[in-house]
């Protein structure tokens, strides 16, 4: 009798894997909540203190290096990097989460309706329009589209950051509904239509809890993109325009002192990669957790 | 022990970063040209010892022991890559078990097998593609020349499998490893892969390790098994010992659990537990082996002309009582049309073609047929998942294809359905309890009296009721299919569709999973339909049969007298491709 | 095949019809008049009547839609209200411009990227891979104008290596052309190339994990030749798309490296245009920029069929 202890517990015994339920946390999505809370906070703390005001200028004290006075340096009027970098903070988080927030509510119902039409003979046409639209779309990056806004109204924060969402939409639509049909394709969902379960019961208890892991990677990396879009835009003097404080505009400003004081471009240049690292870091491990087996993929 | 052709000693197998191996000790050796058939479950560590063969164990994986092999100098788990890729198909080759990946789907057929030939150089550049065209011949290929040109997208399953087997053999290795290949394979495919293996092997004087989880597999190809079992060897002997007379208690209860003609003494099959009492395979008269046997002709054709022809109707045919059959289908049929753009319009695929039968209330009807059958078309019509392109499908008074959506509700809530992945049919993001009671919910049925019935429901199928809290995930196999089967009984239908219920399931837990099926069927006084490949599950427990192919019904009748005489060539077939473990058995002795 | 390519063709002629419909409605009848934008808010109702005479403003928006396309099908992309010029030599001249700049940027990303990632796949467990995989990680948050500024600071203003702006047309001086060229092109290059870099490295892994790759093995291949010989082909399919992406996220990219460096690339004369409130060549710079994204994408669908036979025979 060795070998095979009881059956029941060595055969057919409940296998506890627990653990995989909780959060699994790893590097990259610390790494990335790390920077992204630094950036959050800067932006919080400067509503309620700065070093000194935005627009104190201090003629006697233009282009410095850092010092105790003014940790990050000064520009070209003398006013303090540091300040000018929390306040650019606000600027960067406001655009990201306006624009994946205009993404992520067009895009994601966009994708589900897609999928869902897609089933039934009727609504398969209305599906193949939705996604050629969409495809459409993606004609247009973020940036062309940004630049025509520009043209066409007054360059600011404002259109720079609807159109920095609605050139993310595809993205959104596209993740939600190759979610969709997924969940839609499972026998999960075969034996909950068996069950008599409507189709709005159907994606709010199998369909939405299983694509908003993916929903939410597809954020993280948005939101990296528009941190990019909206300091090339106001780079480009499109976006955000003076006097608000903006990396973009800074790295932009900087450009005529590389040969005398290149600290200039180098904070705003580093608050823009932490910020992008950040969301790209924090992308990278909800993917992970979201889906083991899309592991260490790239994005763009 | 130098003249054995593989040596193994001592292999234990740990994972990087754990502490339990997850092959403890195994030892085993195979003379040249002999054929070992080594069996277990999943998890039972027989892949990763034959990955161990070839040197293909993942990184991740840390070896200790030896395995040597005849003309390999030193112990195969220290030696680098580059020596391995010599000794590989050289000396040791492999078929792996699945056809659909196993082949680089950007190269064409010829080229993969002449690759094998110009890296060993064995054979002249200029004879290669004459070469290559006597490998496809000797593996039957239809067509060899053509078959050259063509990309694996563009075969079966079962020419691939060939294709790996010419692959494999192309440089004549003293030792061939068989990785489960024909268990993604129809049965009667499965067949003839089985003989081709035996065939060639023998023919180019290789020895043979075989790779398995079903017993009457390895029992027709091999002369020794070795029995594994979590991580270890349990037991070795000849075909003929482990078969009659098993001394490790996991291997009578594999034996038991895997003979599907065998009940005990309640009339149930074997499982782990029960097994003691099972007293081996026993060619039972009037069985299905007779038919496997070479006079099946002389004994199938009587009964079959003395028969009046009763096509499609197997519910009439034992019904008898008058009443109305509860489960009625005319004439369906079932057309898919490739939706495509502008350009691409291809004719319809017949998944079902004037399809009829009738099934009486409590009646247990199996469905047979291979992949491609239409089977599964067929479930999602019944069921109302999906509607016919014609024909009439009656279940209790509702017209299943004309039926509005609360006839359809109220259809549903008579028929439930038991999928066949115990994986894919639960919401992995669902409590155990949410699972079990969505059918309840779409009823309207209070919290309160759901969550009792879910309770009384998961005792019913041998479930504690702690499951209730839990997610699917922290569940095995066999595990997960009583939550399935609890969720389509806690409605209470009439009738339960089971769709390949145990086919992903180990063999013992399969036993098991069947019986509990068995009795909820008898106390809830259910009608039965079961799907299923797989002609010995239907047998013990459906009393009528449908064998479908190409979308048509081939044959229908009562299982006793399709298995024992049956009318049609496919069925035959069928039924002799079928391995049992009695057939089996006298086939090797 | 044909039918495929016919199919993507036809859905290609479609996206473009749409894409001039929405670029159009976008720039002609929403901001409600052109000629006023382009006169200003003080200009006088007489001349801004004068103006849209001129340039044919007062027809109904399906004419001069209708006009428009024409146009621009002959290749008269019309007449700028704020400067008179034809706008066509000043959209094919800078279109040249930025294409040299992208197509050289997009070739030295995968010259660095592909074998970087496969290299990074192939050694994912050694500290040489995990380098590759974080400083590719980095390389994808530096902004592209960032790079560039970075580069000038130092191979341009310390180094003295590179001049730190200017163009010169390759007829001009071959020299001239390429030591110009040298800065902006590595600037765009560096930030695709960590992108690329860590999907060839994702592509290579998925591949290695294939059942056909271990198949190549049993036949007596070494991991890295099975590799080569099966893996990188199909890995080649997922590695394209996203190349097909960069190059069209480039070729509107390359419009802040254009203004760093003054060259006189398509982005620039687009920012100009914009500044200059001149609807009508921002108009046309749009289009062809949705075109060539467009016909990217095309390249990039009639591409899958020619490297995997699967889609050959799907259709």
């Amino acid at each position: 009798m060795s070998g095979i202890p009881s059956t029941t517990s060595a055969v057919d015994a409940p296998v506890d894997r627990g653990s995989r339920t909780k959060l699994r946390l790893n590097a990259s999505m610390i790494i990335g909540a790390i920077l992204i809370l630094l950036i959050v906070a800067l932006a919080l703390v400067s509503f309620v203190w700065t070093p000194y005001g935005p627009s104190a200028v201090d003629p006697a004290a233009r282009l410095q290096s850092s010092s105790p006075e003014h940790p990050f340096g000064t520009d070209k009027f003398g006013r303090d990097t540091l300040t000018w970098i929390m306040y650019g903070a606000r600027i960067t988080l406001m655009v990201g989460i306006v624009a994946v927030g205009i993404a992520v509510l067009i895009g994601t119902p966009i994708g589900i309706i897609a999928a869902v039409f897609a089933q039934y003979p009727w609504g398969a046409w209305l599906s193949a329009v939705i996604m050629r639209a969409n495809d459409i779309l993606l004609a247009f990056p973020a940036l062309l589209l940004a630049i025509v806004f520009a043209a066409v109204y007054q360059p600011g924060t404002g259109p720079a950051m609807v159109a920095v969402g609605i050139a993310a939409i595809p993205g959104f639509a596209r993740v939600a509904r190759s979610g969709t049909m997924q969940v839609l394709g499972s026998e999960y969902v075969r034996a909950a239509k068996a069950s008599n379960r409507s189709a709005p019961a159907i994606a709010i208890v199998h369909v939405l809890p299983n694509i908003a892991g993916m929903v939410i990677v597809q954020a993280s990396v948005a939101f990296a993109i528009s941190v990019l879009a909206e300091a090339g835009l106001s780079f480009l003097g499109l976006g955000t325009q003076a006097p608000v404080p903006s990396w973009g505009r800074m790295l932009q400003e900087s450009q005529q002192f590389l040969s005398t004081q290149p600290l200039l471009a180098l904070w705003p240049g580093l608050f823009i990669a932490l910020a992008v690292l950040g969301f790209n870091l924090l992308g990278d491990g909800l993917r992970d957790r979201f889906d083991p087996k899309m592991e260490a993929r790239g994005n763009g | 022990m130098a003249e054995n052709l593989l040596e193994v000693r001592n292999l234990t197998i740990t994972p990087a970063g754990a502490e339990a191996p997850v092959l403890h000790d195994v030892s085993l050796s195979l003379a040249p040209g002999e054929r070992v058939g080594l069996i277990g479950e999943s998890g039972s560590g027989k892949s990763l010892t034959a990955q161990s063969v070839m040197g293909l164990l993942p990184e991740e994986l840390r070896a200790q022991g030896t395995v040597s092999l005849q003309g390999f100098a030193g112990n195969i788990l220290d030696a680098k890559e580059r020596t391995l890729a010599k000794m590989r198909s050289d000396l040791v080759s492999m078929v792996f078990q699945e056809p659909m990946s196993a082949l680089n789907p950007l190269m064409r057929i010829g080229d993969q097998i002449a690759e094998v030939l110009r890296i060993h150089g064995e054979v002249a550049r200029g004879d290669i593609p004459g070469r290559v065209l006597d490998l496809l011949t000797s593996v039957h290929m239809p067509d060899p020349n053509s078959a050259r040109y063509a990309y694996p997208h563009q075969m079966s399953g079962g020419q691939r499998q060939r294709v790996m087997l010419a692959i494999a053999l192309a440089n004549s290795p003293r030792l061939l490893i068989c990785d489960e290949p024909t268990t993604a394979l129809d049965v009667t495919v499965q067949k003839h892969m089985l003989d081709l293996i035996s065939e060639r092997v023998a023919a180019v004087q290789a020895g043979l390790l075989f790779i398995t989880h079903d017993l009457a597999v390895v029992a027709g190809v091999c002369d020794r098994v070795i029995v594994m079992y979590a991580g270890r060897i349990v037991e070795t002997g000849s075909v003929e010992q482990i078969f009659t007379d098993p001394q490790h208690d996991y291997t009578r209860g594999l034996l038991a659990s895997s003979d599907l003609d065998a009940t005990d003494a309640h009339g149930k099959l074997f499982t782990l537990k029960t097994a003691l009492s099972y007293a081996g395979p026993i060619d039972e008269a009037g069985s299905g082996e007779d038919v496997a046997s070479d006079d099946e002709d002389e004994q199938s054709d009587g009964p079959a002309v003395a028969r009046e022809p009763a096509p499609a109707s197997a519910g009439e045919a034992s019904t008898g009582d008058g009443s109305a059959p509860l489960i009625d289908v005319s004439g369906v049929s079932k057309h898919f049309r490739s939706r495509g753009l502008l350009l691409r319009r291809r004719s319809p695929v017949r998944a079902l073609d004037d399809i009829s039968f009738s099934v009486a209330s409590g009646q247990r009807l199996g469905i047979v047929g291979e992949s491609g059958s239409g089977k599964s078309t067929l479930l999602n019509i019944l069921s109302g998942l999906d509607r016919p392109t014609s024909g009439h499908v009656r279940v209790g008074d509702i017209r299943v294809e004309s039926a509005s959506s609360s006839a359809l509700r109220s259809l549903r809530e008579d028929l439930q359905i038991v999928f066949q992945d115990p994986f894919a049919s639960l919401d992995p993001r669902m409590r155990v309890e949410d699972i079990v009671s969505e059918p309840l919910i779409a009823r309207g049925i209070a919290r309160e009296e759901r969550l009792a019935r879910v309770e009384e429901m998961l005792l019913a199928v041998d479930l504690d009721t702690k499951a209730m809290r839990r997610y699917p995930h922290q569940f095995s196999g066999g595990q997960r299919q009583r939550i399935s089967i609890a969720r389509a009984l806690v409605t209470r239908p009439q009738i339960l569709v089971a769709d390949e219920p145990v086919s992903a399931l180990d063999v013992s837990v399969r036993s098991q999973v069947l019986n509990l099926l068995t009795d909820l069927v008898d106390d809830y006084a259910l009608t039965l339909l079961f799907v299923s490949h797989d002609l010995g599950v239907v047998k013990h427990l459906c009393s009528d049969v449908i064998v479908m192919k190409d979308g048509h019904i081939v044959e229908a009748g009562s299982t006793e007298d399709i298995y024992a005489h049956p009318r049609e060539e496919y069925t035959r077939s069928l039924i002799a491709a079928t391995p049992s473990l009695a057939g089996a058995l006298a086939s090797a002795t | 095949m044909i039918t495929y390519v016919a199919n993507r063709a036809i859905q290609f002629v479609l996206a473009l019809i749409v894409a001039s419909v929405v670029v159009f409605a976008l720039m002609s009848i929403l901001p409600g008049n052109a000629a006023q934008v382009a006169l200003g808010t003080n200009a006088t109702p007489d001349a801004v009547a004068a103006l849209e005479a001129q340039y044919g403003l007062d027809q109904p928006p399906v004419i001069r839609y209708f006009n428009w396309v024409v146009g621009m099908l002959s290749g008269d992309f019309g007449t700028s209200y704020v400067t008179g010029a034809a706008i066509t030599p000043v959209i094919v001249g800078s279109v040249q411009v930025t294409a040299i700049l992208v197509i050289a940027a997009i070739i030295l990303a995968i010259v660095i990227a592909v074998p970087l990632g496969t290299f990074a796949a192939l050694e994912q467990r050694n500290w040489i891979g995990v380098t590759i995989s974080a400083l590719s990680q980095i390389g994808i948050a530096v902004p592209n104008f960032l790079a560039a500024i970075i580069l000038v600071i130092i191979f341009s203003l310390t180094l003295g290596w590179f001049p730190s702006q200017g163009w010169m047309a390759p007829v001009e001086g071959f020299g001239g052309f390429l030591i110009r060229l040298v800065l902006p092109v590595v600037s765009l290059a560096l930030v695709q190339a960590a992108i690329l870099t860590r999907y060839v490295r994702s592509a290579v892994l998925d591949v290695m994990r294939e059942d056909y790759i271990r198949t190549a093995r049993a036949k007596g291949l070494t991991r890295t030749k099975a590799l080569f010989v099966h893996g990188l082909r199909n890995a080649a399919i997922p590695v394209i798309t996203v190349a097909g992406v960069q190059l069209a996220t480039l070729l509107v990219g390359a419009v802040i490296i254009e203004q760093i460096f003054v060259i006189p690339g398509i982005g620039s004369e687009l920012v100009r245009a914009v500044a200059n409130r001149d609807l009508v060549t921002v108009q046309g710079i749009v289009m062809v920029l949705v075109f060539l994204v467009l016909i990217i994408n095309l390249i990039v669908d009639v591409l899958y069929p020619i490297v995997d036979p699967r889609i050959r025979n799907a259709s």
